[in-house]
This record gives C-alpha cells, structure tokens and sequence, in this order.
C-alpha cells in the first residue's frame, strides 16, 4: 500500500517564541532541498507540522530520505479518508495491516479538531476501533501499553489516519546556528563530529592537512569520500585542503620527538582558525574524545587548545570509541573510515608522545621557530585549495562532462 | 548468407558503444586497479564509478556489489558464501529441480558435503509454487535458491511471493540468480527480501567474463578465492577493469530502454507462438501465459526427433537456435528442466529453445518461421517414436 501524505512533525519541544518562524521557514526549505530528486511532492505547513502530499511518489523511500534530515522530529505515513465513517474505517483497517511488525495490541486516539463532524472523539473511538477489531481478528485492545496507537486527526480538509511513528535525526535545521570549521582527518571520529555538529544547526566548512608526498593521493579521496557523505547532510560543503608537508616535516626535524604531535596540532588550530575567519565560522570542531589517543588527553587538549582563539568544540569528547563506531556505521561514513591510507595525523608518530606537554617548554620551540613558523602557517593557509562538495561529488566537476563519461 | 542469431539467452552480441569503451579502456586503463601509483588509482575510481552506477540502477548501495566473472561464479558465491561457512554444515537447502547447472551442481556438490537440500519441483507451466517453499522450510533452513526466469524455458519464477513469505524468516538467506532477467524483467533490490542476487554481463549485451553479485548491506560471505582481498574481501583477484566498466555501460544501456525492449520482445514473442501453433510436430514448453513468461525465450519440442538434428538442419539455413543447453547437447539426455515438468521423455529429449533480442524485428520471426516449417516438413518422414 502507498500512503497519500507524509505527516513531518518538526522539533517542536525545543522551540521557543520568536525563533519558531525562522525554524519552521528553514526547516521547510531543508526538506524541500532533501526531496529534490521527487518533483511530484507537494507541500503544506501547518503549525510545528509539514504534510508532504505523495501525489504517487514512493512513500517509503522519501521518509526514508527524511529521516536524515535535521530538525525532524518523527515522521508518519498518513492516510486521508473523506468525512465518511466507511472511508475512514477502510483507512484504518488499511493503515493497520500495513504496520510492520504486526501489532497484537492497540488503542484508539482520536483528535476532532473540526468540531463540525458529526461524531464526537468517544464515538469515533468506539465506532472506528469496532471496526478494526471485528476484521483483525489476532488484534486485542490495550489501553495502556498497546503495540500501536491508530490515530485519528478530524480536520476540516478531511480525516488523517495513521499509526506509524517513525523517529527523525532531531536538532536543528542546518545553518539554523551559524557556522563552524571541522578538522576532517580521515579516520573515524572527525566525521561524527561534523554530523553531530550539523545536527545541532552548524554549517559545517570541513579543512583537511596533507603532507604529499608523505600522504598519498588516496588519503585524500578518502576526505573528498566523507565530505561527500557529509554533504548528502547537508546539501553542500566546503572542503578545504591544506599542504602541510612543509610545517610537518619542519616540526619533524625541531628533535622533540615526544613533542611533535603537539606542535603539529597546533599549527592546524591556527590555521584552521584563519581559514574559520575568512569564511565567517565563529569555532571549530574537532573529534577530539577525552583520552583516546596522546593528544586527546586532558593535558595534551589544554596545550594544544590554547593555540586557538576561538571556541573549540569537541562534541566526541564524553562518547566511547563503541558509540562512536556505532554512530559511523549509521551516518554511513565508517567504511570509507577504515580505509587503511594513513593521513597526516599519524606520520611522524614518535614511540612515546607526550601525554602531558610542557606548554613552556611546546612554547619556545615555537618561539625559537619564529618568523618561519608564522611564514609556513601564511603559506599553507595561501595554498589551500577549495572543492566545493555536493552528495553527488566535487560541485565544478558536475559542470563540464568528464572525458571518461564516454565509457559509462 | 545472412545469419539469424536466437540463441540471446547463451549469449548476446555486445552493444557497439560497449565494445569501444572496452577496447579504448584495454589500451589507457591497463594499470592494476589496486596499485599506489596515479595510474592505479584512476584504474580503481573506475571500478568504483561503475559501482556506484551499477548500484544506482537496481536500488542497490555500492558496498552492495561485488564484481565476479559471471553469472556461474556469482552463484558459486552466494550459495557457498551462505553454507560453506563453518557451523553451516548439516544446515538445510531449498532450491528447485529447474534451477541452472551453476546452481543444481553446485547444489549437488553441498549435498555431497553434507547440506541436506530439497529440490522443488515445477508445476506443467515450469513454474515454482511459493507455498511449496513455505512447506520446506525447516527449522534448520539456511538458504533458499530460486531462480527469476529460467534459462530454458522463460518460465517467471515468484520471486516476489516467495521474497514476501521468507520475510517471516529473517534468518534464512534468499538467493536469485538473475541471469536471464536482468535486462529483461524488472527487478528492484531496494523493495526484494532476496539477499544474493546474481548477475552476468553478457546476457544484457555486456562483455564476457564479467558479472556480479548483490549482496545484501551487512551480510558476510566465505570467499570462493583466497587471495588479494579485493571486493571487501568477497572475490580475490585483480578488477577486470573494461569488463566491469562494460557492464556498468551495458546495464544503463539495457535497463534505460527496458519498457520499450519488453513491449517489442513480447509482440516478437505472440508472433512466433502463433506461427509454432500452426506447425503441429511442435509443442510449446514455455508459459502460454505471459504474465509468468519473459519475453525473450522461447522453448519448443519436436517429440521424436533429437533436438539437434532440428539445430543443424536450421543452421544450415542461417538460424541459429540452441538445443536445451549448450554443455548437455552431446549427451542425448533429456533436459532436466522439461523432465522436472512432467513432460516426459519425447518432449524432454527433443526440446529446442529460440531465444532473441534488440536486433530482431518482425521480419526475422517470419524468416525463422518459414524455415522452421520448411524443416519440420523435411524430417517428418523421418521421425521415430
């Protein structure tokens, strides 16, 4: 069976006065943005509410899509019957047998928000609920802990029927926050980090640091591959890749081996920080998670923080590696993860990297550096490149049709 | 003379474009996909472009498909990928007696492992019965291997009613072999139940020696080859790159014309049975029904005379037809697939199957009708009981 609408209720519970407006413009046109590839839809707002009309479209598979889309907060496919007890009752029996699994208990709920029905709530109940009882005949009614909750939305415009409550992402619509630089490396945890921040309404910009020819050229598809996906969240983003390979191996060769993570974490915030300032992100995000590696221990994240200006955010950093995973493997970017290329973070790792550098000590190396340190951060923030990435590759690249789209 | 070719179900003439884009691949792509260098990694975002693509056209998500050699590894795959895992030994097989010989053997070869297998056997139509699969489930099912359309007769196989019933099992593997549907029927991974799905490429106007297995998000198979780890570990050895790429063209090229190539097939395929209704030495072994027949096969029988005297004498005027396969044919057994229908011995040995596609018009079942009669008539006085 296909549904006629989809009933999208929005993030209401954590909507507060003026902002509604703004939210719930947004929130419509991130769904709008998500459901392009459908042109057949149509759209109705309602208060906290948008109805998706289906008008044929595969019902399944654009709430499917929906359900990454942030700011959602559940999700209902949605029947609508005339003001006719036979046409609703047939709407229910039919939303009912469509559920999965199926339920052996349930209960009636019926709002009559058009007070013009001529049945009320009670009678409704009785004379729906009869009805679906009497032609299902492995169903039973419990009111306090049903399987199902069949629910019946009596408005003017005709009679919602539905039973099927499906969990958004929640959070916010994106940009709905203002906008933040993520340190993309590529393995596990910077990528949940982007989405979780995107989940909260940050617009994400993403930097990466290569070191070619001490990276490989696959280690950064392998970035290319997770902004891509990052972007399937949030309709475009900004991927900028920064040649390090000279800051590294300079760092690399300071002899403070056990220090080198720290200086090279460092120079990422401040360059990352400068690119922040350029395109208007007001933090960075990071997957720093709280003593995971060397540099994530408390007193390696206060050495290496107090290079940046602005504020860190580090949504990782409370989550064990099993939740983390847990949250890859579902947003879709944990195979590309584990993709064994090694990334800028791990060259150079020494045997036994500080777990609690001296920042005195982290500072006058620095200092001894100097004009040179300042030179190569300005050189590497001039060199950045920016691909601009959609769900469906790098934007410019889409434009021109490439020489090898003759062999597909 | 011209050359009537109608034996599309054995293999297809490859599309023009297919050929060039192999060829021209061959000549700049002969790095190995898997190597570090720049000339690798290219080599290897092909192979994944035409992932993408190959998925993106069934409903499938990339990690989904595994590239094979062809439709006879694809099944290998799948079903000792399911039931050669250690702790499935003594575990329980469904498939049927109809099924290809890249399945039946390899049926054969698990039972002699110790798999117990229940083939399933087809009504008159050759068609499956899903309620017959409901009532060989076991406790112990480990996997069930249906066809989509069979390979002799174009029988529909209720994939989707079976798909449906299995759906109360979540624990049991739903293997097709797609062989001779792709291309042909419609088939939407996204919407099946089945987990393994095989594919091969020369049956839709690919190129040979390359082929596929869908394999359902998350599902872990026991690779046929030790070796390299390609395809996530699934199949060892090095991309066969302009096969694959091929493929992924061909399979946009089939499916993107798919209603009109169906709606084309199906009137080439009432003409044929209407001229095969007038020639009463033969008899129609595929559904009457097309609703449970793909359109692209046609299966008939001379009973009383051996197939492949019918096969030369039509070669010698320029048609092409195949006996019931191409591996059986110097055996004079009767085929499998016909026995198992109940047809008996006579139709079972004489069975001639007349497969077609995109290149064929009207004009040509005409052709192959006239001569069809013209040999008929010649080898009556020539039949034996």
């Amino acid at each position: 069976m296909n549904f006629d609408y989809l009933l999208v209720r929005l993030g209401e519970l954590t909507l507060k006065g003026r902002n509604r407006g703004k939210f719930e413009s947004l929130m419509l046109g991130k769904i709008k943005q998500a459901l392009t590839e459908y042109p057949e839809l149509s759209y109705e707002s309602a208060f906290g509410r948008v109805y998706i009309k289906l008008n044929g479209a595969d019902g399944a598979r654009v709430l499917s899509r929906l359900t990454d889309v942030f700011g959602i907060w559940t999700i209902s496919p949605v029947l609508k019957a005339r003001h006719d007890l036979e046409d609703i009752r047939k709407a229910a029996l039919a939303v009912m047998e469509a559920h999965q699994p199926v339920p052996y208990t349930f209960k009636m709920s019926v709002k009559r928000a058009w007070k013009a029905f001529p049945h009320d709530s009670m009678e409704m109940n009785h004379l729906v609920g009869a009805h679906v009882l009497r032609n299902t005949p492995s169903l039973r009614v419990d009111v306090r802990e049903p399987d199902v909750e069949l629910r019946l939305d009596i408005q003017q415009q005709g009679v919602f029927v539905y039973c099927t409550v499906v969990p958004g992402a929640g959070g916010f619509p994106l940009g709905m926050n203002g906008k933040a630089m993520l340190l993309l490396s590529g393995g596990i945890d910077s990528p949940v980090a982007g989405w979780t921040a995107m989940r909260k309404g940050l617009e994400i910009e993403a930097v990466h640091f290569h070191s070619y020819p001490f990276t490989s050229q696959q280690a950064t598809d392998k970035v290319i591959a997770l902004a891509k996906r990052l972007a399937y969240y949030g309709g475009r983003i900004k991927l900028h890749l920064v040649p390090f390979t000279e800051l590294q191996t300079t760092l690399a060769q300071q002899k403070q081996d056990h220090l080198i993570i720290t200086l090279m974490r460092r120079s990422m915030l401040r360059i990352a920080e400068r690119l922040a300032e350029r395109s208007g992100a007001l933090a960075l995000v990071t997957g720093d998670s709280l003593g995971q590696v060397a540099s994530q221990t408390l007193g390696s994240m206060n050495v290496i923080g107090r290079a940046a200006q602005l504020p860190l955010l580090r949504p990782l950093v409370m989550m064990d590696k099993l939740e983390i995973i847990r949250i890859s493997e579902r947003i879709g970017t944990y195979e590309t993860s584990i993709l064994p290329y090694e990334d800028c973070c791990t060259l150079f790792v020494p045997k036994s990297p500080a777990t609690n550098p001296n920042l005195r000590v982290v500072e006058g190396i620095e200092h001894a550096l100097g004009e040179q340190l300042e030179r190569m951060v300005a050189e590497a923030v001039a060199g950045t490149d920016t691909v601009v990435m959609t769900a469906q590759g790098p934007e410019e690249k889409r434009a021109v049709p490439s020489a090898e789209d003759r062999w597909f | 003379m011209k050359t009537y070719y109608f034996d599309h179900s054995a293999s297809t003439p490859p599309y023009e474009s297919v050929i060039r884009a192999v060829a021209e691949l061959m000549a700049e792509h002969y790095a190995n996909p898997s190597a570090l260098h720049r000339a690798g990694t290219d080599a290897g975002k092909l192979v994944e472009r035409a992932r993408t693509a190959i998925a993106s056209l069934l409903g499938a998500a990339p990690s989904e498909v595994v590239f094979t050699s062809g439709g006879t590894e694809s099944n290998n795959l799948a079903m000792k990928g399911i039931l050669g895992q250690t702790g499935r030994k003594g575990k329980h097989l469904i498939t049927t007696a109809i099924e290809h010989s890249s399945v039946h053997a390899t049926a054969k070869q698990l039972e002699s492992e110790g798999v117990r297998v229940t083939y399933l056997m087809p009504d008159a139509q050759g068609r499956i019965a899903a309620a017959d699969v409901a009532s060989a489930i076991a406790e112990d099912t480990a996997l069930v291997s249906v066809m989509h359309v069979n390979n002799e007769t174009g029988a529909l196989q209720p994939i989707d009613e079976i798909g449906e019933l299995l759906r109360d099992h979540p624990r049991i593997r739903f293997h097709v072999d797609g062989v001779q549907a792709v291309g042909k029927v419609p088939f939407d991974w996204a919407r099946s139940r089945a987990d393994l799905y095989s594919a091969s490429a020369h049956k839709f106007r690919g190129p040979r020696g390359a082929g596929f297995l869908l394999v359902r998000e998350g599902l872990k198979l026991r690779p046929l080859l030790a070796g390299g780890g390609q395809e996530s570990d699934a199949r060892s050895g090095t991309h066969n790159l302009p096969g694959i790429v091929g493929m992924a063209q061909a399979l946009r090229l089939a499916l993107e014309s798919m209603p009109e190539r169906r709606s084309r097939m199906y009137e080439l395929r009432r003409r044929l049975l209407a001229y095969a209704k007038d020639i009463s030495e033969l008899v129609l072994n595929s559904p009457e029904d097309e609703r449970v027949a793909s359109p692209q096969i046609v299966n008939l029988s001379y009973p009383g005379m051996r197939p492949e005297v019918l096969l030369h004498m039509l070669e010698e005027h320029g048609v092409l037809v195949s006996t019931q396969s191409a591996c059986s044919s110097k055996s004079l057994k009767p085929s499998r697939v016909l026995m198992a229908m109940g047809l008996g011995e006579a139709r079972g040995a004489g069975s001639i199957r007349i497969s077609f596609g995109d290149e064929h018009a009207a004009e040509d079942i005409d052709t192959l009708a006239e001569r069809l009669r013209m040999t008929v008539a010649k080898l009556k006085p020539l039949e034996r009981d």
